[in-house]
């Protein structure tokens, strides 16, 4: 009996999966890919409660008197969609699950710097996502994921203290984890593997660090006030008492304008390093391309007025903002044409990652443009509060960063689960995404600049079609996203087996076996040359 | 007592992540000072809003600094500063490998944390009496109310209230390096230092010298606002 249960894992040799079995194995390990998968798990579940809400807030839209709930469920519907999306999804998204699994492996690691802290920083998100879910289901929260003051300190009637504290909580895990990658990166990294040898999704990981570290205690602390202000109802931004609501609005956005870049840094880096490997070349601009994410982190943290500008903020103010904001277009496209000059000349094959990453060039393309128009002040005056801001958003978190994370997923499946995909699948799963995206948010650029104003339950009969457009757009979305988790699944049992390296890619994670040990390398590898280097590669092929 | 091979491993001190010893002292002092960046931050938000609402309403915030015990706050200065110099001797005597003063200075700086704690509480329980503890407890009067009464109460309510939130944060933070003191004083009676694997008690250090310089900005602000003498 105990060689019949032996005898499948004779094949497969020892890695992180088939180390241990148990319950406990999963929930006290300090291995940095099982911690990965842990985020995976959690984080996929968020997306789907996440996603619910906005289905049943495209559902309800489809009539412009609003077809299926009242306008205060409404309120809370897009509030938690919000909140659970941004901090419980996107935040944690790229970083927490393909940050955890590569970060050590592509710097020749045998795990992070500090791997209880990086359990505990799961332990917290947990903990955060249980205080959210708890407000969602004693009755919600009404204010949007912005918590403005005073309507979150003073007048909502809902749950805003436990949703306060659930992210307040959460930002800790995301504090720690930046933390850990920062030490990480510096620390630990094998002999050779010079900072500009390093592979770009590290350069992108890292300068994402720096915001989380430097980024996420500013907005702990005002959520901890807001908190502090609800249960008391005295405080420093309810003007009852002489407080200072614009003083929430200024912290709020010096977090909430750079964990944007939290959501797209990360996305840059994997669509790097899927756009070399699937055009077999070096990336175009190496370094640059690496300073672009460094100076997209530091820019980002003096911008976040754009988001005032209608607020009574000083004109000079709104002046300065705005040129910085311009500013963030020039790192921004930089990697757009690097990325595109990598194509050129290259051997393009069409696998599904590359679709992913394509796809992203693109949306991320027509969100970054869209943000120029918010960006100047006359027309921001136009279009704030719009249906335009929501689809430049949108564009840039999910069509950036969502696209990057199923792009990495799909990249580095193999290495993760030690199997292989459904290739054909993949590649219509993407190409729904893409095609479902642009019909739920491009007509919702239209609305905007028509003036349909976000957050409103009602609409006039004449926005109608293009809602629908929207809300048709949002079911085919929906589609493409159950698609890969259907595969995924699947193919942890019955997909083919993977070999170490699919893809012929570059880069340490590919060179230890799919999936990896639980020590990462059998011996701390010696790196010798550059991160891409695709074309020496080609050239020895072929001599 | 602990199993003689339990000693030993605990002893060598190195993590499966580390190649070697100085690698993770390394990783470990980088750590404590990102965290400490990271409190900054955290701080940050608060004095921001501090500076904001003294910048409008400085004669409240002068009256309520006058309602203050600017003896109690002096004297918590000097016991936390006179920690910060027992927590040094304590890197030190780990540094030198002198178990005795090391646990002698580990108690020592978590006694006059202890005694912080205490004179701060006093200070919580004197707001109670006075009845300047925002929603709480609001209706300052005689003396204390004639100090207030001209910046305007509203204010003056805004300032107690930054005063808990700073005050109460920092003490916050004195706890949990208490806590982490105990666990520092068990683990150095147990001889788990060496002049090669201290990195626990110099990244505690750091800590507790870091709250050491919150109160140090906290005490200018909350308690010399304006001329006393």
């Amino acid at each position: 009996m105990s060689t019949a249960t032996l005898e499948p894992r004779v094949q497969s040799p020892r890695n992180y999966l088939n180390a241990d079995y148990g319950w406990k194995s999963w929930l006290f390990t300090v291995d940095h890919k099982r911690i990965a998968l842990l985020y995976m798990a959690s984080i996929t579940f968020f997306f789907v409660i996440g996603g619910f809400f906005a289905f049943l807030m495209r559902l309800h839209l489809i009539e412009p008197q609003g077809a299926l709930v009242q306008p205060e469920t409404y309120n809370k519907l897009f509030t938690l969609h919000g909140v659970i999306m941004i901090f419980f999804f996107l935040i944690p998204s790229i970083p927490a699950v393909l940050g955890n699994f590569l970060v050590p492996l592509m710097i020749g690691a045998r795990d992070l710097a500090f791997p209880k802290l990086n359990l505990l920083s799961w332990y917290i998100y947990i903990v955060g996502g249980l205080f959210t879910l708890y407000s969602a289901i004693a009755g919600g929260v009404d204010t949007g994921w912005t918590f403005y003051t005073p309507y979150s300190s003073t007048y909502s009637n809902t749950q805003v203290t436990a949703v306060a504290v659930g992210v307040f909580i959460t930002g800790f895990s995301s504090i720690l984890t930046g933390l850990n990658f920062i030490v990480t990166i510096h620390k630990m990294r094998a002999p050779g593997l010079t900072w500009f040898r390093l592979p770009l999704f590290l350069w992108a990981i890292y300068a994402t660090s720096i915001i989380m570290t430097l980024g996420t205690p500013v907005l702990a602390i005002t959520i901890f006030l807001l908190a502090l202000e609800h249960l008391f109802h005295v405080g420093i931004f309810s003007p009852q008492l002489g407080g200072d609501p614009l003083l929430f609005q200024h912290l709020f956005w010096f977090y909430s304008h750079p964990a944007v870049y939290i959501m797209i840094l990360p996305a840059m880096g994997v669509v790097s390093e899927i756009i070399a490997c699937f055009a077999r070349k070096r990336i175009f601009g190496y370094k640059i391309v690496g300073f672009s994410s460094v100076a997209i982190a530091v820019l980002g943290f003096l911008v976040w007025g754009h988001h005032m500008f209608v607020t009574g903020q000083s004109v000079y103010a709104g002046l300065i903002f705005s040129f910085l904001s311009f500013l963030v277009a020039i790192p921004s496209a930089i990697k757009v044409f690097n990325w595109t000059s990598t194509l050129y000349k290259g051997s393009i094959s069409y696998e599904a990652p590359m679709l992913y990453a394509l796809g992203f060039i693109g949306l991320f393309t027509m969100g970054g443009l869209t943000g120029m128009f918010l960006a100047s002040l006359a027309t921001d005056v136009h279009l704030n509060g719009t249906y335009f801001i929501v689809a430049h958003f949108h564009y840039i978190m999910v069509g950036g960063a969502v696209m990057g994370y199923l792009g990495g997923l799909h990249f580095w499946w193999p290495k993760i689960s030690g199997r292989k995909y459904p290739n054909g699948w993949a590649m219509l799963s993407a190409a729904i995404i893409f095609i479902g995206f642009n019909l739920t948010f491009f007509p919702q650029f239209i609305l905007g600049y028509l003036g349909m104003p976000r957050r409103y339950a009602f609409y006039p009969a004449e926005f109608q079609v293009l809602n629908v457009m929207s809300s048709a757009g949002a079911s085919i979305l929906g589609i493409g996203y159950l698609i890969p988790l259907v595969y995924f699944i699947w193919s942890m049992r019955y997909g083919p087996v993977a070999e170490a390296n699919p893809w012929g890619a570059t880069g340490l994670e590919w060179q230890t076996p799919s999936p990896p040990p639980t020590e990462n390398f059998a011996e701390i590898p010696v790196v010798t040359e550059e991160a891409y280097a695709y074309s020496a590669e080609e050239e020895a092929s072929r001599a | 007592m602990p199993e003689p091979h339990a000693e030993h491993a605990e002893h060598i001190g190195l993590a499966h992540q580390f190649e070697d010893l100085s690698q993770q002292h390394d990783a470990d002092t980088f750590g404590i000072w990102l965290f400490l960046v990271t409190e900054i931050m955290f701080f940050g938000g608060l004095f921001l809003g501090y500076a904001v609402l003294r910048w409008l309403y400085f004669a409240a915030f002068d009256g309520g600094s006058h309602v203050l015990d600017i003896r109690l706050g002096a004297i918590n200065t000097v016991v936390l500063l006179g920690s910060s110099l027992t927590m040094a001797l304590s890197v030190r005597s780990a540094q030198t490998g002198n178990r005795r003063a090391l646990v002698l200075f580990l108690t020592l700086t978590m006694i006059l944390g202890g005694v912080f704690l205490g004179i701060k509480a006093y200070e919580y329980h004197q707001k109670f009496a006075e009845h300047i503890v925002p929603t709480l407890d609001w209706a300052p009067e005689g003396e204390v109310l004639a100090r207030l009464a001209p910046g305007g109460l509203n204010h003056a309510e805004l300032y107690f209230f930054l005063y808990f939130a700073m005050t109460g944060l920092h003490a916050l933070h004195m706890i949990i390096g208490m806590g982490l003191l105990f666990w520092l004083i068990r683990r150095a009676r147990r001889g788990s230092f060496t002049p090669s694997y201290f990195a626990p008690v110099e990244v505690v250090g750091l800590y507790w010298h870091f709250v050491d310089i919150v109160w140090i900005f906290l005490f200018p602000l909350l308690y010399l606002i304006g001329g006393r003498y």
